[in-house]
């Protein structure tokens, strides 16, 4: 009886002793291949594309990596590699001093890659007879100063200024680059994506508005802003007055996976990618001012 | 097993479904309020609700949010002016004079309608609606107050009709027989005794429907323009709370001013439907009929 007893303990210690050691080796199992083959990506709705894109080309090269994306805006995405539920985040603004104390606090290191020009544009209905504006017109025309299209040069119409929601990385850039910080008229409209401002415009001849070069199609007008036309040449060159880098930010210097995808997107046919998408590839600007990437 | 104890058992599993909402709602109360309160460390309440101006990014910031709380309520109180009289009409017309095969499409395509997802409204507004307005009236902008409150309506007719055709039922057989015999007509058997008999029911589904209109984020944000100030026409842009909040919630940087900023505009909306609902409440119970006589 005993005997019997002790043995059916052991049994059910060997038994537990499996058990245990499975559900060991299964973690481990899934935590290695998390480290292996998985990124979040993460942040601005304007890298989207960019990343998106990349991201199909890299994955089909590299089958069993799995790299998942989403949007949410560069403060949501900065604060997903904050707080480690990201591995990059997308950014179509530099990164704030506050975040970088906050990411600090939290033992995290952000490191700034560019990885493409934005330019954006202002954007009119096709049958407004403007075809361009300097950007103290567009300052005013943004701060409710100037109010009717005759006064630019177009048809006795009111202007209705649409914008984009105060927190989006493309209206912090077109706020500090055009209004140099002056606040938005409040009467202005908001849209939520440059995909809706676009939509938008294109159905209302009183309207402007902005978007990066990677949004323009036929259904809207572009103007050139103090005589320059946005193409890849003048933002370059820095003759176009209203471009901004994209960057991609990673916890410390990117490793593994992480460092293969951003070298990727760096690379030349990562950049074909991105010019592909609208935007101007930072190679060339690479090769003019190396002393900038070093900076950060 | 006892049976008693199964008894037990089997109430004790249904309290637990029963207060899993209960208390769920509670964690949801109580993060709202953790988030949005530290705002008021910097900035009174009065300057928040009354404030003019909506500037979250600038610096320094201001946190006013009165031109959303009229953008709001202007677009909901203009909803229920269309939504109230078709939701009211549609309800007596199914439940009293319909005959029942008219009866069954209309109220099967009238819940059809409160199954339509609100992005699926808003963009509909968005490409039908506002160029229509903007070439019929030769508006600026077709994304306003009128086009909003339409799209609103849609979305609140069919609250307002199930809720009051509900109540219209449950008006006793016998008032309007009672009715009837005394000589009244349809017309006045239904203006005169039944609709008054069912005004609680009604006046609930109007208060749930208007709280469903003030809550509504996705058609706010597509057609109503968006622009945060105080609108000075029928036709000017609004910017109604939820929709900035969904807007802007995506970017503000985490536990910023302008984070709490939004948490504390969700308080106040909270607060709002909360008051809605507790109008609901008080008026269905309060002007209850209660009890017929019969033989």
């Amino acid at each position: 009886m005993k005997s019997k007893i002790e043995w059916r303990g052991k049994m059910l210690k060997n038994l537990l002793e499996l058990a245990v050691s499975i559900i060991f080796v299964l973690i481990l199992g899934v935590s290695l291949t998390v480290a292996a083959g998985k990124v979040v990506i993460k942040g601005s709705t304007t890298v989207l594309p960019i990343a998106q894109a990349a991201l199909e080309t890299y994955m089909k090269a590299h089958p069993g990596v799995d790299i998942s994306l989403s949007g949410g805006g560069s403060g949501e995405g900065i604060k997903a590699l904050i707080d480690k539920s990201a591995d990059i985040a997308t950014s179509s603004r530099e990164i704030k001093d506050k975040e970088v104390e906050l990411a600090k606090s939290r033992g995290v290191n952000p490191v700034a890659h560019t990885v493409a020009i934005d330019a954006l544009t202002p954007i009119v209905h096709p049958k407004n007879k403007v075809n361009g504006l300097t950007i103290d017109q567009l300052s005013q025309i943004y701060q409710g100063k100037i109010k009717n299209w005759e006064e630019v040069g177009g048809d006795d119409l009111q202007i209705v200024v649409v914008s984009r929601d105060s927190s989006s990385g493309t209206f912090e850039t077109w706020g500090h680059l055009v209004l140099n910080n002056a606040k938005v008229t409040p009467r202005a409209q908001l849209q939520a994506s440059s995909g809706a401002v676009v939509q938008a415009v294109s159905k209302n001849r009183y309207a402007i508005s902005y978007v990066g070069i990677g949004y323009l199609n036929k259904s809207v007008k572009a103007l050139t802003v103090n005589g320059v036309p946005a193409t890849a040449k003048t933002a370059l060159s820095k003759e176009y007055p209203i471009a901004r880098p994209l960057y991609m930010y990673t916890n410390g210097q990117p490793a593994g996976e992480i460092a293969g995808f951003i070298k990727f997107v760096l690379s030349l046919a990562g950049q074909k990618l991105v010019a592909k998408e609208g935007f101007i590839p930072v190679t060339a600007e690479a090769k003019e001012k190396p002393s900038k990437k070093d900076k950060k | 097993m006892s049976r008693h104890l199964k008894e037990t058992i089997i109430k004790g599993i249904f309290a637990v479904f029963a207060f899993a909402s209960v208390l769920i709602l509670a964690l949801i109360v109580v993060f709202l309020f953790r988030e949005g309160i530290p705002l008021f460390k910097g900035v009174s309440v009065i300057d928040f609700i009354f404030g003019m101006e909506w500037y979250p990014t600038y610096d320094p910031p201001s946190y006013g949010i009165w031109p959303l709380i009229v953008g709001s309520l202007i677009v909901t109180i203009f909803s229920c002016l269309l939504a109230v009289p078709l939701g009211v009409l549609s309800a007596v017309y199914v439940s009293e004079i319909a005959p029942a095969s008219v009866k069954d499409i209309v109220k099967s395509i009238i819940e059809l309608l409160a199954g339509l997802p609100s992005v699926v409204l808003g963009f509909f507004g968005m490409v039908v609606v506002a160029p229509f307005l903007q070439d019929t009236f030769d508006l600026p902008t077709g994304l306003n107050i009128v086009n909003c409150s339409i799209i609103l309506a849609i979305m609140a007719i069919p609250t307002i009709s199930s809720i009051s055709e509900d109540a219209l039922y449950a008006v006793p057989r016998e008032f309007k027989e009672a009715s009837y015999a005394l000589g009244a007509t349809k017309y006045e058997t239904i203006a005169k005794v039944i609709v008054p008999a069912a005004l609680s029911g009604i006046s609930t589904a109007v208060i749930l429907g208007m709280a469903r209109a003030i809550g509504e984020t996705m058609v706010g944000l597509m057609v109503a323009g968006g622009a945060a100030a105080i609108p000075e026409s029928i036709f000017d842009s609004v910017r109604p709370m939820p929709a900035s909040i969904a807007a802007e919630m995506g970017e503000a940087p985490f536990e910023s001013g302008h984070y709490h900023a939004l948490f504390a505009t969700g308080i106040v909306l909270f607060l709002m439907t909360l008051i809605f609902n507790i109008i609901a409440d008080y008026v269905s119970q309060k002007f209850k009929e209660t009890g017929s006589a019969t033989l």
